[in-house]
Formats: structure tokens, sequence, C-alpha cells
């Protein structure tokens, strides 16, 4: 056994959630500090990455939502026809002649997102249906509200939501001077602060409660987890849950952050939440992921995106090949670091 | 006694649900509108007498979802998943398409190359695309909806690079025949092609090992491989066959326009071919398959696409109509709500004897 010496150990000791992980941060560092010797520019200035943030806060939520199925070995293709359909939905109470009030609207956007997820949920829990066939038939079925509700799209004017989306919230301690000398301390809005707490908080969720523990248990082996006495369809149940309620606040989020209604918004937006959730080394079999790897895996999907847009690249299909090479790579990486640890585990 | 068994029989039958979504189209078609049904002898902007209709046009457009549903079936039976990216590399493989007849010049006054040899060029294109998928899946076991995510995402920009971003028209307009009409005959050319295709996967079927292989690798590819079947080949064979589907349907979707349009070409018609081996009641996890109930399924899409258009509904609005319709099918063909509806014909039967 200890025959095969370091190599066994370094596979054995890191189990597969960590090693992935510690895969996604160090090539999200290596790629950002390679951008700002490299590329310089507006890499240089903090701003960059807390623009990145600003515009991905939706994205981030988005993706800890889908990780959470990805987990428990499911999938769920409706999430930006949900975040669709929510900034329409709020657009259009919002914009309304008797105004609408932010409250409501936020309890619009959970309401939605919470009968998105009791209606799946079921479906694929109690069911027995595939959660790719009921999720695309929930794609199918947000993309056509949305347009069912309004067909063109059109800005919110209501004053108390456009002040919301223009809340600014300074960094302390960063910033940058413009040509002027003018010193520009960085800003988040609002959106990124919600994800972080709720990336915060589905941490602690999955690292120290049942239900956390449960997700692992059912993503892992369906037949041990019933045999350890875990409710599987109740599990699956709160996992689709959670994922569409998270899609209803992302919905929100983006909505905060573009504020305006439109059908085509988010087009594609679950597509690069399964992608994120991938490069943050969640398995796509279930049983392996890590949120923090999520975030991550946002970031440098997303950072990815700047540089090819920064550097001159940007005729549009450039962003979709370089994302495309980066899923395949981190799916090779995946795949033979599972081959390799089961044969580590056979000597 | 023997009518339960017959109604338990046809409740059971794979075709039962197919069957019954076609008797209900047809029911609220003829309460609708019943010249649905009369197809029209009707002359054209050519100057050519052609068909027309509601019929002629599910017949037509059904064609390369029917197409499409032969290589989706094989590859869900299997690989116990799909492919999402037909949408995609229909894309690649019409740019390539175009790319050899126009030569790269975006206005050619005539064809660079001959369109059979555009042909076999998209062809190579689309296995090759197949090649790609079916190795993630088979030999890195990634799953086929990830591994196919890869050339989803990346699919519409490789198109668009192949032709250096610019839209390419062929002069040609012999071109047009293979998503129109030839001249003298009525019948649109697409109906050929379909008829065409299915005829070859049904000789494949019938003088093949290819279906019985193609099920055992997906029922199970341990005892499969233990009698003698590679299942790694059976996997990426399925997708390649997949891949040259995508490049009949590329011809034809580029044929109907005479150029490409790379964000809309065959946009959605992924979930369109899925739905259609899932509506032939093919099991999405892989196994058993039926090629006959997934072409049945993929006409009643278009069956289905078609009564919602005449029904006057909008274009952008059909895709959450399809998702009812959807998730009507699913709930019905569900293990658990058979099991349920069997027991309930159960229940009832003693019932009705004593009330007899």
């Amino acid at each position: 056994m200890k025959k095969t010496g370091e190599k066994e150990s370094i596979f054995t000791r890191l189990n597969d959630t960590n090693l992935l992980l510690s895969i996604t941060i160090i090539v999200f560092l290596v790629m950002y500090l390679g951008a700002i010797f490299i590329q310089g520019g507006g890499f240089t200035k903090p701003q960059m990455l807390f623009n990145i943030l600003n515009a991905n806060a939706a994205l981030i939520i988005t993706s800890c939502g889908l990780s959470i199925v990805m987990i428990t070995g499911g999938i769920d293709i409706s999430v930006g026809g949900v975040v669709a359909l929510v900034s329409m939905c709020c657009a259009v109470y919002l914009d309304s002649p008797n105004g609408g009030s932010i409250p409501v609207s936020i309890l619009i956007a959970l309401g939605i997102g919470l009968a998105y997820g009791i209606v799946q949920g079921f479906l694929v829990a109690y069911l027995d249906i595939q959660p790719f066939i009921v999720s695309l038939a929930g794609m199918f079925f947000a993309r056509g509200m949305t347009t069912i509700v309004n067909t063109a799209p059109f800005n919110v004017a209501n004053q108390e939501f456009v002040a919301l989306k223009d809340t600014r919230i300074n960094v302390p301690g960063l910033g940058s001077y413009t040509r002027k000398g003018i010193y520009v301390p960085a800003y988040v809005e609002i959106g990124v602060i919600v994800a972080l707490v709720i990336v915060l908080l589905l941490f602690v969720v999955l690292r120290w409660t049942k239900l956390g523990r449960s997700f692992y248990a059912v993503g892992g082996n369906k037949q041990s987890a019933l045999m350890l006495g875990i409710n599987v369809k109740r599990t699956k149940f709160m996992s689709h849950l959670i994922c569409s309620v998270l899609a209803g606040i992302g919905g929100y989020v983006y909505f905060l952050h573009v504020g305006s209604g439109a059908a085509s918004h988010a087009m594609g937006m679950e597509m690069n939440a399964i992608a994120s959730s991938i490069i943050g080394g969640t398995m796509l079999t279930g049983g392996v992921g890590n949120i923090i790897g999520t975030l991550f895996g946002v970031l440098s999907l997303c950072t990815i995106q700047a540089i090819v847009s920064t550097a001159g690249l940007d005729d549009a299909w450039w962003t979709g090949i370089t994302v495309a090479a980066m899923l395949c790579l981190f799916l090779l990486i995946q795949s033979v670091v599972m081959i390799q640890k089961r044969k580590a585990l056979k000597s | 006694m023997k009518k339960q068994n017959i109604i338990i029989r046809a409740v059971s039958n794979q075709l039962f649900i197919p069957i019954i979504a076609l008797v209900i189209l047809t029911i609220i078609n003829l309460i609708h509108d019943p010249s649905f049904f009369r197809p029209t002898l009707v002359v054209n902007n050519a100057g050519n007498v052609v068909l027309s209709g509601s019929l002629i046009t599910i017949l037509d457009f059904g064609s390369e979802l029917a197409i499409l549903a032969i290589g989706m079936t094989l590859v869900t039976a299997a690989s116990g998943g799909q492919d999402i990216s037909v949408g995609a590399t229909i894309a690649i493989a019409g740019s390539a398409m175009l790319r050899v007849i126009c030569g790269g010049v975006a206005r050619p006054s005539e064809n660079a190359h001959s369109v059979l040899l555009a042909f076999f060029v998209a062809c190579l294109v689309g296995a090759a695309c197949g090649l790609f998928n079916g190795t993630l899946v088979a030999v890195f076991k990634v799953q086929p909806m990830i591994a196919t995510l890869i050339l989803f995402t990346a699919g519409r920009s490789i198109a668009a690079w192949i032709n250096h971003n610019e839209l390419p028209i062929v002069p040609d307009p012999k071109f047009g025949y293979f998503g129109g009409v030839i001249p003298g005959i009525p019948i649109p050319t697409t109906v050929f092609i379909a008829l065409g295709c299915i005829i070859v996967i049904a000789l494949l079927l019938k003088f093949t090992n290819l279906g019985l292989y193609t099920q055992a690798v997906g029922i199970n590819e341990k005892s499969a491989r233990l009698n003698g079947i590679n299942p790694i080949a059976m996997k990426i064979l399925a997708f390649v066959i997949l891949g040259l589907c995508v490049a009949i349907a590329a011809l034809i979707k580029v044929s109907r326009l005479s150029t490409i349009n790379y964000s809309v070409i065959a946009k959605d018609i992924e979930m369109d071919a899925i739905l259609a081996v899932a509506l032939g009641g093919n099991a999405l996890s892989g196994g058993k398959f039926n090629m006959w109930a997934s072409i049945l399924g993929a006409y009643i899409i278009q069956y289905l696409t078609t009564t919602l258009y005449t029904l006057n509904v909008q274009s952008d609005a059909l895709a959450a109509y399809k998702a009812v319709v959807v998730i009507i099918l699913v709930v019905f063909s569900a293990p658990t709500v058979r099991d349920g509806c069997g027991k309930l014909i159960k229940k009832l039967s003693p019932a009705r004897k004593e009330a007899a």
C-alpha cells in the first residue's frame, strides 16, 4: 500500500472537493495576475475587479443555486428564463400607472422563484421525471411568459427604483486616480453585497448543517443516502426549491443592474451558470462541489471575457470560443483527476 | 375482463402518447378550421405549381426535425444523454458548406465549387463534431449534456469565424431546390430528403446490428462489453451518425435561405429534437428505443407548432404553450403516475362490472 508513496498521498489526502477547488483558485489567480502584468491598462485598477463583480452579481447568485442542484445530482436549465421573467414582471409592476413599491416588487421576484421551485421540485423529486426535461419545459415557459407579459423591451422610470439602482457603496481603502489626478474610490452595487451574503450563507449551510450534508450524500450515492435514513425525495425537492428561489433573487439583482425589462435578457445565462459551476469544481455526477469554488468559477469565466474584450479581440466570436475552450479544459482536468484518483485508490 | 386488458395494453404501448397527441391536435384543428387539412395547388414566386397548405407545411418544416430525431434517438439510447449542440453544429456545417460553395467570397457571381463537394465537406465537419462530442462522452466519461455544452457555447462563434463573420449568398438558384421545390414537382424536396433518411435508417436497423448493439450499450454498458460489444465505439458511432444527420439538416436549412444567419439558424432546434425523442415515449435515460415513435414525435411537434400558428399565437409566446404541452406529456408518461393510473383503472373496473 505504501509503496506508491508521494503520489498516492497527494491524491488521497486532498479530497475531491478541495483538490478541484484549489485548481480553480490557482487558475483564476494566474489568469488575473497575467492580465495585470501582460495587458496592464484597466486591470491594474481595483475597479476592474469590482466592475466584473457588478456586472455578474446575478450570475454568481444563479450559479450558486445551480451548484446546489448539481451537487445533489440534478440539473436546472430554467434559471436564465426565470431571471428574464422576474425582471420583466418587476419592470411592468414598477412602471404601472399607480406606481409600484420596491418591497412588493421584491416579493414578486421571490414569489416567482418560489412557485418555480415548488413545481419543478415536485415534478423532479416526487414524480421522478428527469430534471433536464422538467427545467427545459420550465425554460420554454419562462421565456414564453416573458413575451406574453410584455413584448417590447423598456426602461423603468420609477424614481425610488432608479435611486436604488444607482446606489453605490464605496470600498474603503481602494481606489484609483484619474488622468487629472482626481481620486475615484472603487465602488460596488447593492447586488454584489447580496451575492456575497448568499455565497457566505450557502457556504455555511453546505458545510455545517444537516440539509447541506444531505445534499452531498444524495448526490454521491442515492441508495446509501436512503439507507442512512435521509429523505432523498425531500432533499431533491429542497435543492430545486433553493435553486429557483436563488434564480428569483438573481433575477431581481440582474434587474437592479440593468434597470429594464426585455424578453432577451439573460439569454444563455443558464449555460454560463453551468459552465461556472463546472469550472468551480462541481462534479456533474453529483456529490462533489463547493460554493467558494463556484464564486471563483464565475470570476474566472468573467475575467476571461473581460480579457478578450479589452484585448481588442472583441469580434463577438472570440468570447464564445474562449469560454468553450476553458470549459473543455476543466472538464478534461476533472476527468483525468478522477481517473488518476481511482487508480491511486485501487493500488 | 378482455376489454380491461385491451385498455391496459393500449395505455402501456409506447405509441399511446404520440397517437393521443395526434388525435387531440386533429380534433382541435377540425373544430377550429377544417380547411387546415385541405392542400391546395398554388403558383409560387418562381412560377412553379406547388402544393400548399398546413399539412404540406408540417411535412416540409418537420423534415429536418425528423432527420435530427433519428440521430438524437441513437445518441439517447447509447449514451443515456442528449446532444444539445445540434443547433450550433448545424451553423458550423452550414457555414463550412457556404465557404466551399462561395470560395470565401461574400458575393460570388458563380459557384466556386460544386454543391456535392460542399455537402461532402459539411458531412465531414458534422462527423468531426460528432467525433469530438462522442470522444468526450465515451472516452472521458463526461455527461453527454455537458460535453455537448462546449460546442453549444462555441458553435455559432466557430461558424461565424469560418466565414470571417460575413454572410455569403449562394448565386446559383439551383441550390435552393434542396430546401424548396424542384420545378415540375409539386411536393417540397425536403419531404423526399427526409424520406430518404428514414429509408436508410430503416435498412440499417433491419440489416445490421446497430439497433441491438446500441440498446445493449444503453441498457448495461458492462454486460455489453462482456458480450464482446465495444461500448466506446458504439457511443462514438451514435454521435457520428447524429453528426451526419446534422449535416443533412444543415443542407436543408442553408438551402432554404441560400445564405446563413449564424445567431438565428436552427435556434432551439436541439430542444425540439430532444422533445421529439421524449414525445415518442423513449426513455431519456437510454436503453431501448423506438425509431418510428421518435420520427412520429418530430412531426407531431411540427404539427403542434403549425397548429399554434394557425391559432394566431405569437412566435415568441409559442414556447410557453409548448412547455405546457411538454409538462402534461411527461407527467403522464412518468412511471409513478402511470402506476397510479393503472391502479385507478383496476379499482374502477370491478365497480363497472357490478353496475353492469
